[in-house]
């Protein structure tokens, strides 16, 4: 067992005074002279060809700085992902939702941009307009992009081992379709941009609510026109991000490109209705599983068609989909398999990455059906499970080295936590039990631009600085990195000052995506602390007269292992050190990777696809309201194996968040889009859960030591978040024998099911 | 819009003079105009709470509220509460039960808190989440932040302040 200080203890995030008090710094809480507030004027109709667009009359009202449409920008592309850059920051030619932005104005005043909003005349010539993907693929369907024929713009089809001959072999072979609607991120935070251009240098500084400053960076050069060195991008403090601050929008391109016009810093802040409308979503998707298995419930082939509804623009579309693919492949052992699946384009709002991304509609389909197999014949679910329950160390159809696994102890564990013995089919009509798995990577292996740097310096006064790329989101990955810092200089909390997430100043980093940040940043931190030790300690062990490899540091001392009494004080160390006429400061840097080959494409190419995976099971207990169709979920338990925790309060918090999100895609929430105009773009209408609904939530941690992670750390963000929707569904078929399909189930749904039920009994 | 008038307003027992229309908002007011952007605009439509202020002891959303209307009230914001070097015991506790994640919402969740606790210092955890239910959360899942509401009721009660 690994002796730790800091590692491994509950710290609150190192900002929260600072949140507590209202002192932390949001985008829209930074102020500057002279500041300029920007507005977009956005498509009434879903899709047409922009005809003409009439400004003077925005242009002529007091107070307004400038209008532009996206005439006026050059015509460049952006996108998060290199391969599905499809968007402008304002429409060319054609608008492609409602919502889509057609021209931005500045103005002194936020009132004063909205009244120049309203001024702005837009011609239209109005298309025909798809809605739905199913329809969009259809021959003759309207076309969202016209390079892109049946609106398909991502797509993959993966076999591994021979399916039909394994259906040939399997005892029962069962189709199911399924459908996970459009959940919103709803960070509190609403998206927002503030920009300052120094003519002088040339330089543009950008604030804004992002999760990854880097990738922003290089869309705003490219789209800019302007050299990547003379683009700063700061993050601020972030208000929440789920997946949904990782693209570039429109608000962030027309801030820089307005400050550089205009020479006075522009700030643009969206409403609620923008975040709902004009940001990302989680994919709606169809999703067809048919699964082969043997009498005693191993699964012997399985064959996945998927059509994403990817809205009006691309955002991450070919990652999304390979996702979806990739990841069906754990946490259970499936040796034959194939999986096509599709991205098509829509007139809606544009889909992208959300917790989970792409994965938590993949898992309620195969979770579902699971339940369902089991059911059909005979045997239960949860030993169904833990009988296909991938190893650690099996060899992987696609090529993933997993090196650590808990996932069947997590089925268990749940189990155990849920009451699934005592009370799976035995609780009273309208109670009932449930549970699904699911496993997620730790950051991503094998694309360009995934390393992360980190540059620790160590002051005379033993203060230490850190340096890191890493973008914090709430999530607290500045105090998960300090904490590595601290313990591997053996300083504490309060020793460590971090700046993070400023491109003009910190080392590059991949950003905050794919629940990769402990991992990667923590473990280039953790190299550059390496580094200081190397610098400072083989002095002291002279000093000591000992060997280097025998010292060890903690609480702001460094000793002789086994003999305490053989050692100084940090500070001690580090006046010698500078004493005898060695520099200052000491400054280590560090860089991590992960190990792979890289970079490949799993578009074509198996390999392995993270450092580490994470496994986890979530059971929920639900109460269903026979008379009013409302479901009360009483209690979820989830079981994670996310490694050695780095911070065991922060892992909770993420748990318990993730569920309380997954809790909302069961069972309240839904973008609800008719003829492409949203229905219920605020929080009122959205309504995700409360305070209200909040269930007791049992966490067992499934403790594994992960071989690449810092200090054995796997992921702990997104992978919970995966299956709590079928774990509940799931209970809500053991409590009222009821199968749903469809996502979110609402009371409606409930109550239709119940007479439909009915109706079969008489 | 309207004509502007200057209003006086109490706020953390300071009073700020501050040019306003009849249509502006409290919340306007508190962080365009006092540049006190501790409170949060989260909807603008009353619907997520994070901009929850106490105004003459009452948990208000300050985006539903028209800056003349608080004239002449004792405006408390998320500014108001630490004092002599320390937190209040609800911001005490929200740090260090971590029921601060992205910490936007925190703000009106500590305000919605303390003037709950101020009139009910003994919650039970329905009471709890009866006057939290107005306050969103997308990070936390809320366990934390009740277990900090029944931290910081139990050091009121113990004499904190």
């Amino acid at each position: 067992m690994k002796v730790l200080n800091i590692v491994g203890r509950r710290f609150p995030v190192h900002d929260a005074a600072a949140k507590a008090m209202g002192q932390a710094r949001y985008t829209d809480d930074l102020e500057l002279p002279g500041m300029l507030h920007g507005r977009f004027v956005r498509s009434t109709i879903a899709h047409g060809r922009i005809l003409r667009v009439d400004a003077s009359r925005a242009l002529a009202l007091p107070g307004v700085k400038g209008v532009i449409t996206g005439r006026d920008i050059p015509d460049r592309v952006y996108g998060i992902v290199p391969k599905g850059k499809d968007e402008h920051a304002l429409a060319r030619d054609k608008v492609r939702y409602i919502g889509d932005a057609v021209a931005a104005v500045a103005a002194v005043d936020v009132e004063t941009a909205e009244a120049a909003v309203r001024l702005v005349r837009v011609e239209y010539e109005e298309l025909p307009a798809v809605f739905d993907p199913l329809d969009a693929i259809k021959e003759g369907a309207p076309i969202v992009h016209d390079t892109v024929p049946n609106n398909t713009s991502a797509s993959i089809r993966k076999e591994w081992g021979d399916v039909e001959m394994a259906f040939g072999q399997s005892d029962y072979v069962f189709e199911d379709s399924f459908y996970s609607q459009a959940v919103n991120h709803a960070p509190l935070e609403p998206h927002a941009a503030l920009a300052q251009y120094d003519p002088q240098s040339g330089e543009m500084t950008i604030w804004s609510a992002t999760q990854i400053p880097y990738f922003l960076k290089r869309n705003l050069a490219t789209t800019l026109l302007m050299p990547e060195n003379k683009i700063r991008v700061i993050k601020p403090k972030v208000g929440g991000g789920f997946g949904g601050k990782i693209d570039m929008f429109s608000k962030d391109f027309c801030a820089c490109w307005f400050a550089k016009e205009l020479l006075r810093p522009v700030k643009f802040l969206y409403e609620r209705e923008e975040v709902f409308q004009n940001t990302r979503q989680r994919h709606p998707m169809y999703i067809t599983v048919k699964t082969g298995v043997a009498k005693d419930g191993r699964i012997l082939a399985q064959r996945i068609k998927a059509h994403a509804d990817g809205g009006a623009y691309n955002s991450t579309a070919p990652l999304m989909i390979t996702l979806s693919c990739f990841f069906i492949m754990i946490p259970y052992r499936i040796e034959n398999l194939l999986y096509e699946g599709y991205h098509v384009y829509t007139n809606k709002p544009t889909g992208g990455a959300m917790r989970g991304h792409g994965i938590p509609q993949a898992r309620f389909a195969i979770e579902r059906q699971i339940d369902l197999i089991a059911g059909r014949i005979g045997i239960d679910a949860a030993q169904m499970r833990v009988r296909n329950a991938i190893q650690p160390g099996e060899p992987h159809p696609a090529g993933f080295i997993i090196n650590t696994c808990g996932f069947a102890d997590s089925v268990k564990e749940a189990a155990k936590a849920i009451g699934w013995a005592e009370k799976r089919g035995k609780l009273p009509f309208g109670r009932g039990v449930g549970l699904a798995g699911a496993s997620f990577p730790s950051g991503v292996a094998n694309m360009a631009h995934l390393a992360s740097g980190a540059v620790v310096q160590l002051s005379r006064e033993g203060r230490v600085n850190v340096l890191s790329g890493a973008a914090d989101i709430g999530q607290g990955a500045e105090t998960v990195i300090c904490q590595i810092v601290a313990e591997r200089l053996g300083v504490s909390m309060e020793d460590v000052r971090i700046t993070a997430a400023d491109t003009g100043t910190c080392p590059l980093d991949a950003g905050t995506f794919g629940s990769g940040v402990t991992v990667r940043a923590g473990n280039a931190a953790l190299l550059a602390a390496n580094d200081v030790r190397q610098q400072l300690f083989p002095f002291v062990a002279e000093r000591l007269g000992a060997n280097v490899e025998d010292l060890v540091a903690a609480d702001r001392r460094i000793w002789v292992e086994g003999s305490p009494e053989r050692g100084m004080s940090l500070s001690d160390a580090l006046q010698a050190y500078q004493y005898a006429d060695n520099p200052l400061p000491i400054v280590g840097r560090g860089a991590w990777i992960p190990p792979t080959e890289q970079p490949t494409s799993l578009l074509t190419k198996n390999g392995n696809f993270s450092p580490s995976y994470s496994f986890m099971t979530q059971a929920a207990e639900v109460e269903v309201d026979i008379e009013t169709g409302k479901v009360k979920v009483l209690k979820m338990a989830t079981a994670h194996d996310c490694g050695q925790p780095i911070n065991p309060m922060l892992v909770e918090g993420q748990l318990e968040g993730s569920i309380v999100g997954g809790m909302g895609q069961a069972l309240y929430e839904d973008s609800t889009c008719i003829d492409g105009q949203q229905y219920n773009p605020s929080f009122l209408d959205y309504g995700f859960p409360t305070v209200m609904e909040m269930p007791a939530i049992e966490a067992v941690h499934i403790e594994t030591d992960d071989p690449l992670g810092p200090f054995g750390a796997k992921e702990a963000g997104e992978g919970t978040q995966l299956a709590p929707a079928p774990a509940i569904v799931n209970a809500i078929a053991d409590a009222i024998g009821v199968e749903f399909h469809r996502l979110p189930v609402t009371p409606d749904m409930i109550l239709e099911g119940l007479r439909k039920k009915q109706g079969v009994c008489v | 819009m309207g004509k502007k008038s200057v209003l006086e307003l109490k706020i953390n027992g300071d009073t700020y003079e501050i040019a306003c229309t009849p249509n502006t908002t409290l919340l306007e007011a508190l962080r365009e105009k006092a540049l006190l952007t501790g409170t949060k605009r989260g909807c603008d439509a009353g619907a997520c709470g994070a901009c929850t202020v106490i105004v003459d002891g009452e948990a208000v959303l300050a985006c539903l509220t028209l800056a003349v209307e608080a004239e002449g009230c004792d405006i408390r914001t998320i500014e108001g509460l630490a004092g002599n070097g320390k937190l209040s015991p609800v911001q005490e506790a929200f740090v260090e039960q971590g029921a601060i994640q992205c910490g936007f919402c925190s703000p009106g969740f500590i305000m919605s808190a303390t003037a709950m606790l101020a009139e009910h210092p003994n919650p039970d955890r329905e009471e709890i989440q009866r006057h939290l239910a107005g306050n969103l959360c997308r990070c936390t899942g809320y366990a934390k932040i009740v277990a900090a509401v029944e931290d910081a009721a139990a050091r009121i009660r113990g004499g904190a302040r």
